[in-house]
């Protein structure tokens, strides 16, 4: 089952479009990022799905269902402009903030326990908001996300203001919330994260998405049949017509580092058989695109209409 | 509904547990009776300490008897100003009295020497004796004796009785009518303002500490505004509560505490005790039933109706500002910001609070004081001061009406702006910019 289908979701403010169009799909229990960069639309559209602004057009569904008000009560959303109310103490801003999307003041007692002894900050519940550290009130922050154990968690740049370690500690926590069956859909600019975290990613840009799918099949599509090797000795001509040298760089005395696009239907196997014969042959491996070689790319790319429908095609 | 309860909770419970609140509900009403017992204790003071002034008199006319009293004594002097003068100096009297002879007709060259500038009390208490004196002097020269001039005096007071419809009579008393309207107006005038102040405050923070886009994923815009006007609301309900109680009870235990009643009958008493002539006793009588009559009139003021009507319009009018205080708060971020949106909108407020000394109070049953208090923005003042006046019944149910009506479409309005600009930062907020986010649709 799809843990969320937005379909032709339109939203028009007075003079400029937020959303035109955008159809997305994220399947359960899986991490979705959601990319693109700044003012394309993507707090628009997650606001839609919090219900904060309706759409003008278009649909949403949550778990097959129509969005309706109760469903806020199953979804965790940390907004990227996030802050805690200064004067209140710690435990009584989770326990409000988890009354206030539905759970019982009992509940939210033991959970709130639960999740403090989790991040090792049980002495806390009595500290103000206003007495704690960046990256402390961060920690609060997510914890009042996830408290009411949404089935859907959404996280808006949910790594800033975290120093690496913490940001690991987060990180493991949001793998546990998947693995305990939470879909997460992640809004960030971090390619690294979406790299090492997510399962499917859009791309949104200019308020339309330019490209959807799983993760592994876009950085697939995004093959260009290019190679990276390390060799030792230098003095080496390939075929023109097959390969084409796109950079070399010396690693030490004697050992580079080339980068070699084979032509179209020219399988990795093939050309190590070709570098064998004519140099020393250390590493061999396949580059594939990053994250963000896709991501600029195709944000620059997308003034092209061409290009943009070809990559839409893939 | 229930998360409006739990918003409007929060808002109560945070402000009622912070020490600003307890020092401001405690420290205010202690205001009160702290002036009232400082003046009581200066006075009593005053009065213990004061002992009689000693006044050396040459009185060259010889036509004055001074008896000494509670706060003169009299040394008369034989002796020529000159040498008196001089005595005087090596005293420590408090003043010489010099009086030439003089023409009962024009009775001036009076002086009073004295080494420090004496105060005007005292100096006025000198100047009555002698007035009395030459009053008392001219009456013999004209043959006219203290009973025919009592028999000359008169006094009229005229009893003020309202008719109403039915052709019932009330009594009734501008004075204490005046007092009412003027201080029930003003508290709303206060109230209204002042808890506005604090719902546009708390929207700024919410807004500004960016909790806000937490909330309204928890909850729609318009619920977390209701309860936090509501919130709000109660905590100024129970802080004026306390107040009152407060005041009462500090004013009527310091009181006490000073061995004194309540003001009226300690002037009574007073009177009592410095008068004790007959035709005194008459005028006592006459005062006792002026009393009399103010606590009839006080007791036919209908404080059940004036105790809702305030309530009903305290809450009325705090609700219809309270929602527009709370869309301001959500467009600007920071107070300096939403001063050019405050003065606008309390200005019917002010327009409502001068109408009460300018119209309402001078002529409650004018045309103005009766569009004062209909109008739903300037009826909170307005109606509460006039209510002690004896509105007609129609006139209160169409304000009553008006002003549901009035906070309901404020409130509406106020969700429509609130809900856009909660969640707008870094916009250049003007009046067209608000209507346009009152326009936007969902």
């Amino acid at each position: 089952m799809n843990a969320l289908i937005a379909k032709d979701v339109t939203k028009i403010y007075s003079e400029h479009t937020a959303l035109d169009h955008v159809s997305i799909t994220i399947p359960e229990q899986t991490i979705f990022g959601l990319l693109g960069p700044n003012g394309a639309g993507k707090t628009t559209l997650i606001r839609i799905i919090n219900q904060i602004i309706n759409a003008d057009s278009g649909e949403v569904l949550i778990f097959g269902e129509k969005l309706r008000p109760n469903h806020i009560e199953i979804i965790g959303y940390l907004p990227e402009e996030r802050g805690l109310y200064k004067k209140m103490k710690v435990g009584d801003q989770l326990l409000y903030l988890a009354q206030l999307k539905g759970l019982s003041r009992h509940d939210a007692m033991a959970r709130i326990k639960v999740w403090l002894e989790k991040f090792e900050i049980k002495d806390w519940w009595h500290k103000k908001v206003e007495d704690l550290s960046k990256g402390m009130a961060q920690k609060v922050q997510f914890i009042s996300t996830v408290l009411h154990e949404p089935k859907l968690i959404i996280l808006d740049e949910p790594f800033s203001g975290f120093d690496p370690v913490n940001a690991q500690l987060i990180t493991e926590k949001i793998l546990e919330l998947k693995a305990n069956g939470s879909t997460i859909i992640f809004s960030t600019h971090r390619m690294e994260t979406v790299e090492s975290l997510c399962d499917h990613i859009a791309l949104i840009n200019k308020s339309k998405k330019i490209l959807e799918g799983p993760k592994k099949q876009v950085k697939e599509s995004y093959r260009s049949n290019t190679f990276l090797i390390e060799h030792r000795g230098n003095h080496f001509t390939l075929p023109a017509e097959k390969y084409e040298i796109k950079a070399q760089t010396k690693i030490e005395e004697d050992l580079f580092s080339t980068t070699i696009k084979a032509a179209d239907g020219i399988k990795g196997n093939q050309v190590i058989r070709d570098l064998i014969d004519i140099t020393e042959l250390y590493s061999f491996q396949e580059k594939l695109p990053t994250m963000a070689d896709i991501f600029i790319g195709l944000v620059k790319a997308d003034g092209d209409e061409a290009l943009r429908k070809h990559l839409q095609e893939v | 509904m229930n998360k409006v309860w739990l918003i409007m909770q929060r808002e109560f419970l945070n402000r009622v547990q912070k020490k600003s609140f307890l020092i401001t509900t405690i420290l205010v009403p202690l205001i009160f009776p702290a002036i009232i017992g400082v003046l009581v204790y200066i006075m009593k003071k005053e009065a213990e300490s004061a002992k009689a002034e000693t006044v050396q008199v040459v009185d060259e006319s010889g036509k004055f008897v001074f008896e000494n009293s509670k706060r003169y004594t009299f040394v008369p002097l034989s002796m020529p100003l000159e040498q008196a003068k001089k005595a005087y100096n090596e005293t420590k009297d408090f003043a010489l009295l010099y009086i030439p002879p003089f023409d009962l007709s024009k009775p001036e060259g009076m002086v009073i020497y004295t080494k420090e500038n004496p105060s005007i009390e005292k100096v006025g208490g000198l100047e009555s004796i002698l007035q009395d004196r030459i009053r008392d002097l001219k009456l013999e020269e004209y043959k006219i004796d203290k009973e025919t001039l009592k028999g000359l005096k008169v006094s009229v007071n005229l009893k003020q009785i309202n008719l109403s419809e039915t052709g019932e009579e009330k009594s009734s008393n501008s004075g204490i009518l005046y007092g009412l309207g003027f201080g029930l107006g003003i508290l709303i005038y206060m109230f209204v303002l002042v808890y506005g102040i604090q719902i546009m405050q708390g929207v700024i923070d919410e807004k500004t500490s960016k909790i806000v886009e937490v909330i309204v994923s928890s909850v729609k815009p318009f619920q977390l505004m209701l309860g936090k006007i509501i919130g709000i609301a109660s905590v100024g309900l129970l802080q004026f509560t306390i107040w009152i109680i407060l005041i009462t009870v500090l004013s009527t235990g310091v009181l006490g505490y000073f061995g004194l009643k309540m003001p009226q009958k300690q002037a009574m008493e007073e009177v009592t005790k410095q008068m004790a002539d007959e035709d005194v006793k008459e005028a006592m009588s006459q005062q006792n039933s002026k009393i009399d009559e103010t606590l009839a009139n006080l007791s036919q003021i209908p404080f059940g109706k004036i105790a809702f009507v305030f309530v009903f319009y305290f809450l009325g009018g705090y609700l219809l500002y309270g929602a527009l205080f709370a869309a301001v708060g959500s467009a600007v971020e920071s107070m300096q910001e939403s001063q050019q949106f405050q003065f606008p909108i309390t200005l019917p407020l002010l327009i409502g609070y001068l109408g009460l000394f300018m119209f309402i109070l001078r002529d409650p049953h004018g045309p103005v004081s009766f569009w004062l208090s209909v109008i739903p923005f300037t009826s909170p003042v307005a109606m509460v001061g006039r209510i002690a006046f004896d509105v007609p019944n129609w006139e209160l149910a169409l304000s009553m009406v008006l002003l549901v009506g009035g906070f309901l479409l404020t409130t509406w309005i106020a969700g429509r702006i609130y809900r856009v600009g909660i969640l707008m930062t870094g916009t250049k907020v003007s009046w067209k910019v608000l209507i346009k986010w009152f326009l936007l649709k969902g």
